[in-house]
């Protein structure tokens, strides 16, 4: 398409992976900038690009930076989340392994910007090759003067470290992530205080996504208003989309804040596959309510517009599905996921998500009552909002919004008490008795 | 001091009480499993969830700390579903097997049921299934499955015995408590994990299937154990027996007092108790040939008399720091109305054994500071050296274990003893007198820290066994000429 990108430009620029590739397609020019700008200039900035967090909750970046307590002479830590493990979600893997020194440079100015000088980036075990790019880039940037004692040639010290995760999707929930850094089980932590104020090795601690970080520079090069005109309304710049799922061309676009759901399967993403028609469509990463197609995908892809459509844009994870796919299953396979993913910390979560888990598996196996739905709604009321993180909240809203806006569906299901497969419709009627004891 | 609001009452609470200690203030008991005051604050159970004016959420109690104008309810309609819906979910996976558990009569899940659920099950899922009745301690049994998983056993060997122990292993419903790789439950403190579980998950060896809860009696009394004086409740039959075989005391768990003990205790304290029922010293005897206790008395006061005719001044008192108060005091009087000036208790021959930085306290007597404030000479050394070079006729010994009383026996005219369990001494002692331990009777024992506290009498003594003041009575109304009161 024919927008502008600047997050993927270097995408088919292998050379770019290399500090020297990376600085000839005009990179560290921002930090360059950053440098002889004031710190509070800088968050100035960011704030007027309206850039908004990238992990999910799309927090204003620049209002969190100033969270950090003022006149703080202790050490402070920015943590970059590149625990990216949000079913549907392959945006940040993308980003480390194909220009890790985009997200090398977000990362200084934001430092410089907060006055921190330690940073940790904590990747997500499984990504090997993204931890290496990582690892290489940083040993690059110390060896070049981007980290270290004094970053380019400046008075600004910064020490950055590589710390590989160990796969739980828990820890990519900001306190559970510095509660894994600092070398405990990666259990979130209650709050308040909040991590500006206590969090790593409880000091104040900036916790941000790898994408937020790979838009600063950016911000910084072309200017706040450039960056936000690109955007929508308190959207500021272009967005990475993760479309996945029972389209034409799943794929990972970068895109205007301001395009529409629609716009993005239909016109960029090639629409369904042949012969199918998209029956709902998962906005925001697996946490995200569904919405119905064709109904509800008139919409917005920002934080705001999704937000009023009682969804989110989340990780911008955008997961389709079609008219092949049981609702069901696709339900008992997400839910699955939460109560495996389930930290056990919370009485509600840890047991609520697999109490949901094991009812939908029962419905799903062709021994499911009708009451069985709204059993799993009063159980839904019983675990949102009851928690110390949101897991709970992740793990219920696509279930309510399954079961609620494809009801007649989960009922049909479960009247037929019949096998179906993902794909579809099969016949073989399952015998109660063959299906499992109980 | 903020001022709040709690289901309508206002109150003035110091800043920083958090709202479970807060609505305890007008009388509302927020119900918790987590939440413990002698631990960080986890806030895992969600038991505690209540609702306060302007937040968006109900918020846990536990890490909520009061402010200047806040309205809580904790008895709201939401605050009660909440409530309910905790209790479901942690009822779910537990194998409700009261019947054979241990804590039932004294489990925070059946009291919670009671009070804030009373709904019955909704659940056709197959129940997790875990290891039940795991030796993980030399004290200390595991059961999975009823496990809520509060973690605060967890933090309890993190933050205050500091051994690291257990921790939280796996994750979700399967989540379980469990030893860290190589290592046992095995520390000084171990036993007040069992207090601290909130259900039977983890339960104490010494008193698996003694004793219904219900079935005992408490009294809240100071452990003996040693110098500390930590603050204990002692669980005792309902009717206790006084014969020697009988099992009367149960057990010793930690009662809280901020200034000594916290809320814990001593391992050694906590299975301090059997002493009170195994090898006591049930009557009177002579040599070692049992007696009755009237008899014994009459030999007692008969033998002191006689040296006391010969001379006062060769005869000497050793009492114990294990008596108390009262009992030091009564036998010091004894001592000055016969015109016996050699008193001392031994401080130099004193029980002694393993001590730490918390709790543990080398002097294993609880009164040695309550013997030193009534001026009674903390030494015996001289007075036994006196003894065996024959320049004493009489030596009467409260509850010290002397190794050369058979030699002694041998050279003194007169020597008696008076103790609480059977002891080669006891043999050896021309006369020997059954004593109440400090269960046994009321009295006082100042600790370490020169605090004075009072011990209380959980049952009778066993046999004939009488206290130390009683004892002293008798002696005195046989001794001592009996003065016409006005």
């Amino acid at each position: 398409m024919s927008s502008p990108i600047f997050l993927t430009k270097n995408f088919k620029n292998p050379e770019a992976q290399t500090y020297d590739g990376y600085v000839k397609a005009g990179g560290y020019a921002a930090l360059k900038k950053a440098l002889t700008m004031k710190p509070e200039e800088i968050i100035e900035e960011v704030k007027k690009g309206n850039l908004r967090g990238r992990g999910g909750a799309g927090f204003p970046a620049g209002v969190k930076w100033g969270f950090l307590p003022k006149n703080y002479t202790g050490p402070k830590y920015l943590c970059v989340n590149a625990d990216e493990g949000e079913p549907g979600t392959f945006k940040d893997g993308p980003l480390m392994e194909f220009d890790p020194h985009q997200m090398l440079e977000g990362i200084a100015i934001t430092c410089y910007a907060t006055d921190i000088h330690s940073a940790y980036v904590y990747i997500r075990g499984e990504f090997h090759k993204a931890f290496r790019a990582v690892e290489l880039a940083i040993e690059e940037c110390y060896a070049k003067g981007i980290f270290g004692p004094n970053v380019m040639g400046s008075n600004f010290s910064l020490e950055c470290r590589p710390h590989p995760g160990a796969g739980a999707y828990i820890c990519g929930e900001e306190t559970g992530l510095i509660s894994s850094l600092e070398g405990k089980k990666g259990f979130p932590k209650l709050k308040p205080p909040f991590p500006a104020i206590k969090g790593l090795f409880d000091c104040p601690t900036l916790v941000n996504n790898v994408e937020t970080l790979a838009c600063v520079p950016h911000i910084i090069n072309m200017g706040a208003e450039a960056w936000a005109a690109l955007g929508c309304e308190k959207n500021g710049g272009t967005k990475l989309y993760c479309v996945s799922g029972q389209i034409s061309k799943p794929g990972l676009y970068e895109l205007p804040h301001s395009v529409t759901l629609k716009e993005l399967l239909y016109d960029h993403c090639g629409g369904p596959l042949s012969g199918r028609t998209i029956k709902a469509v998962i906005p925001g990463g697996s946490s995200a309510k569904i919405l119905k197609a064709p109904d509800e995908i008139d919409v917005r892809m920002d934080f705001d517009s999704l937000g009023k459509a009682g969804t989110m844009l989340g990780s911008a994870a955008v997961i389709v599905i079609d008219d092949s796919t049981s609702m069901v299953r696709a339900l008992d396979n997400l839910l699955r996921f939460y109560a495996h993913e389930s930290c056990g910390q919370c009485t509600p979560c840890r047991e609520g998500t697999k109490w949901i888990s094991k009812i939908i598996r029962r419905v799903a196996n062709g021994q499911g009552e009708i009451e069985d739905l709204d059993k799993i709604l009063g159980i839904l009321t019983n675990m949102v909002g009851n928690t110390i993180c949101v897991l709970a909240d992740a793990a219920a809203f696509p279930a309510e919004s399954f079961i609620k806006k494809f009801r007649p569906e989960f009922e049909e299901y479960i009247k037929r008490g019949k096998r179906m497969s993902m794909t579809g419709w099969r016949e073989e009627a399952v015998p109660k008795a063959m299906a499992g004891a109980h | 001091m903020p001022k709040l609001t709690i289901n309508g009452k206002e109150l003035e609470v110091p800043a920083g009480t958090n709202l479970i200690q807060a609505a305890k203030q007008v009388g509302s008991e927020v119900p918790h499993f987590c939440y413990h005051p002698g631990l960080s604050v986890a806030g895992n159970c969600r038991m505690c969830l209540v609702e306060i004016e302007k937040a968006p959420k109900l918020q846990i109690a536990c890490n909520t700390a009061v402010t200047e104008g806040m309205v809580v309810f904790t008895e709201s309609e939401k605050v009660k579903k909440a409530r309910q819906g905790v209790m479901e979910f942690l009822l779910l996976n537990h194998p409700i097997d009261c019947p054979i558990c241990d804590c039932a009569g004294e489990c925070y899940l059946q009291d919670y049921y009671m009070a804030h659920d009373k709904a019955p099950s909704r659940t056709e899922e197959p129940k997790n299934k875990k290891a039940k009745a795991e030796d993980i301690g030399p004290h200390v049994m595991l059961d999975k499955e009823r496990c809520v998983l509060c973690s605060r056993c967890v933090r309890f060997t993190d933050e205050i015995s500091k051994t690291h122990e257990l921790g939280i292993f796996g994750r979700g419903s399967t989540e379980e408590i469990d030893l860290a790789p190589g290592m046992r439950l095995e520390n000084d403190y171990s036993g007040n994990v069992v207090d601290l579980c909130p259900v039977g998950a983890l339960t104490d060896k010494d008193f698996r299937f003694k004793s219904r809860p219900w079935f005992l009696r408490e009294t809240n009394t100071v452990c003996g154990g040693c110098a500390m004086g930590c603050n204990i409740v002692l669980n005792t039959n309902l009717n206790p027996y006084n014969k020697v075989g009988q099992k009367r005391a149960y057990r010793i768990y930690p009662r809280e007092n901020a200034e000594v003990n916290q809320f814990w205790i001593c391992d050694e304290g906590r299975y301090s108790y059997h002493a009170i029922d195994e090898n006591r010293k049930e009557g009177a005897s002579l040599s070692g040939t049992p007696v009755t206790l009237d008899f014994g008395l009459a030999r007692f006061s008969e033998g002191l008399k006689k040296a006391i005719a010969a001379g006062a001044d060769q005869v000497a008192f050793l009492l114990s720091p294990q008596m108390t108060t009262e009992e030091l005091t009564a036998w010091k009087e004894l001592a000055a109305a016969l015109g016996v000036t050699q008193v001392a208790y031994g401080d130099d021959i004193k029980r002694t054994g393993k001590a730490d930085a918390f709790l543990m306290k080398a002097d294993k007597n609880p009164n040695t500071a309550g013997a030193a404030a009534l001026g009674i000479a903390p030494a015996a050394a001289p007075l036994l050296a006196k003894a065996a070079d024959g320049s004493l006729k009489a030596l009467v010994v409260v509850d010290h274990e002397l190794a050369n009383a058979a030699e002694l026996a041998g050279k003194l005219e007169f020597f008696a003893f008076v103790a609480t369990h059977n002891t080669p001494t006891d043999k050896a002692a021309h006369v020997s007198l059954p004593r109440a331990m400090y269960v046994e009777q009321d009295g006082h024992f100042t600790n370490v820290q020169g605090k004075v506290q009072e011990v209380k009498k959980a049952m009778e003594p066993i046999g004939e066994a009488k206290g130390g003041v009683e004892l002293a009575a008798q002696l005195s109304m046989r001794l001592l000429p009996v003065k016409a009161t006005a």
